[in-house]
């Protein structure tokens, strides 16, 4: 028998990020019944292992070693992040970073006790795997070599549950680029997997032209998402301009995290490529942490579920106070 | 206002060896030359302005690192390395207000490191 599905729906990402971070929620759409069963072991085959419920999260630009303004806060806003984390009631499996770990530095001693404070806060999340991908003000000015001692290497990949993890580095070659080398390798990567096969890209830059004269682009984005195109399953996650923003483009859904330091405005709003003023009175304003709590009170078998289970607003949350917040039902993407 | 025009005979110069192997004549002017350069974290001047339709020559230099010059709406993106001049010929097709940025990482203040062609009708 063949079980009639909507391949494209057989798995969600959901996400919902905010300052601090994002969590993400893999739901099975497909629910449990015995059709649902019968085609996660359908895509299980398929995909060498079926996809399974889990959460991860997302965390983005902590910029240890910065030093306002706008914001003088240093590392609270990422201390404070972890710690959320760690309360989170549906404890996450996975933490990524998705770049500008640290501030640059010119002496390469100051970056690497940057990085050095950065393992230390970071190792206080009660995470099993933890995974980067720098920035470039992680690797933009050595090309990488620092970030590489610390952290490994710059792109890699790896499945989890059923879902197949790209690290890209559009970073390190100092210019918004993943570069030829990196696509190819991507290419072969890819190449095992079945068209429906959920992969999740990590990255610092957008993979795509959300403002280039702000550089917020890479230049062979369109490239690599070629590369991806044929898979109908595709999100990528990056980070870099210290904002939420949601696209979908294609097969691919692309999700921004915001900053743990500082926020970009909207750069439709008309105003400079300039943080928004840290305001004393709110000091998380335009960060913070959003979780979701995966209730259920839908039939478990509805496609609509897990997304329903998330809330992405930008509007509801921008200038809002921030890491204190937390997500309310409503929104779908 | 200052002049980025380099003087008459070194543009005959510029213009022979462009030329030279072809049938074209002296009435083909070469193309006007401006002067852009680079160093951390800024460009030098902010501001050009060119004309929609003129074929202009960028000569970009940089005085300290690699530094990016990317304008998306023209179609510019190229490296400005050190210690020798990078050319850029353009011919503008449409009017405005283009940013430009340094698309090179080159240290803590490179996120504000741009400038603006102005092309006017
Ligand atoms: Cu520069």
């Amino acid at each position: 028998m063949k079980p009639s599905f909507n391949r494209r729906s057989f798995m969600k990402v959901a996400g919902a990020s905010i300052g601090v971070g994002a969590l993400y929620r893999i739901v099975p759409t497909w629910g449990a019944g015995k059709e649902g069963q019968e085609m996660g072991r359908l895509l299980g085959k398929a995909n060498g292992e079926s996809v399974s419920p889990f959460s991860f999260v997302q965390l983005s630009d902590t910029h240890v070693g910065f030093n306002g303004p706008p914001d003088p806060l240093g590392t609270k806003a990422f201390e404070l992040a972890v710690e959320k984390v760690n309360q989170l009631p549906e404890k996450p499996e996975l933490v990524l970073f998705t770049g500008d770990l640290t501030h640059d530095s010119e002496n390469p001693e100051e970056h690497a006790n940057r990085m050095r404070l950065f393992q230390k806060i970071s190792s206080r999340l009660n995470v099993a795997k933890i995974k980067h991908v720098p920035g470039e003000h992680d690797a933009g000015l050595d090309g990488g070599k620092l970030y590489r001692e610390f952290f490994g290497d710059t792109s890699y990949s790896f499945d989890h549950r059923g879902i197949h993890f790209i690290a890209l580095d559009n970073v390190s070659r100092a210019k918004p680029e993943v570069g030829e080398e990196q696509r190819i390798w991507l290419k072969k990567d890819v190449a095992r997997f079945s068209k429906t096969s959920p992969i999740v890209v990590f990255t610092h830059r957008p993979l795509f032209d959300l403002k280039p004269e702000w550089e917020w682009f890479t230049s062979d984005g369109d490239e690599v998402m070629n590369v991806l195109a044929p898979f109908e399953n595709v999100t990528v996650l990056y980070g870099h301009i210290h904002r939420q923003n949601t696209q979908r483009l294609g097969n691919a859904a692309h999700y921004a995290a915001r900053s743990l330091i500082f926020a970009f405005p909207d750069p439709e709003s008309g105003s400079e490529k300039k943080p928004i003023p840290y305001d004393k009175d709110q000091p998380f304003k335009n960060l913070g942490i959003r979780q979701i709590t995966g209730k259920q009170d839908q039939v478990p078998s509805s496609v609509s579920l897990s997304i329903n289970d998330v809330e992405l607003s930008v509007r509801e949350f921008a200038g809002t106070a921030g890491i204190q917040q937390f997500s309310k039902k409503g929104v779908s993407l | 206002m200052k002049s980025y025009l380099k003087s008459p005979l070194s543009l005959l110069v510029a213009a022979g060896m462009i030329l030279s192997g072809t049938v074209r004549t002296w009435a083909t002017e070469a193309p006007r030359e401006v002067v852009i350069t680079a160093k951390r974290f800024e460009f030098s001047p902010k501001q050009i302005t060119l004309k929609k339709g003129e074929t202009v020559t960028l000569k970009l230099t940089s005085e300290d690192v690699t530094h990016g010059f990317f304008v998306r709406p023209l179609k510019i993106d190229t490296e400005i390395v050190p210690g020798k001049t990078t050319e850029v010929t353009i011919t503008p097709q449409a009017t405005g207000k283009f940013t430009t940025i340094c698309d090179h990482f080159c240290g803590v203040g490179h996120g504000n490191m741009m400038m603006t062609i102005v092309v006017e009708e």
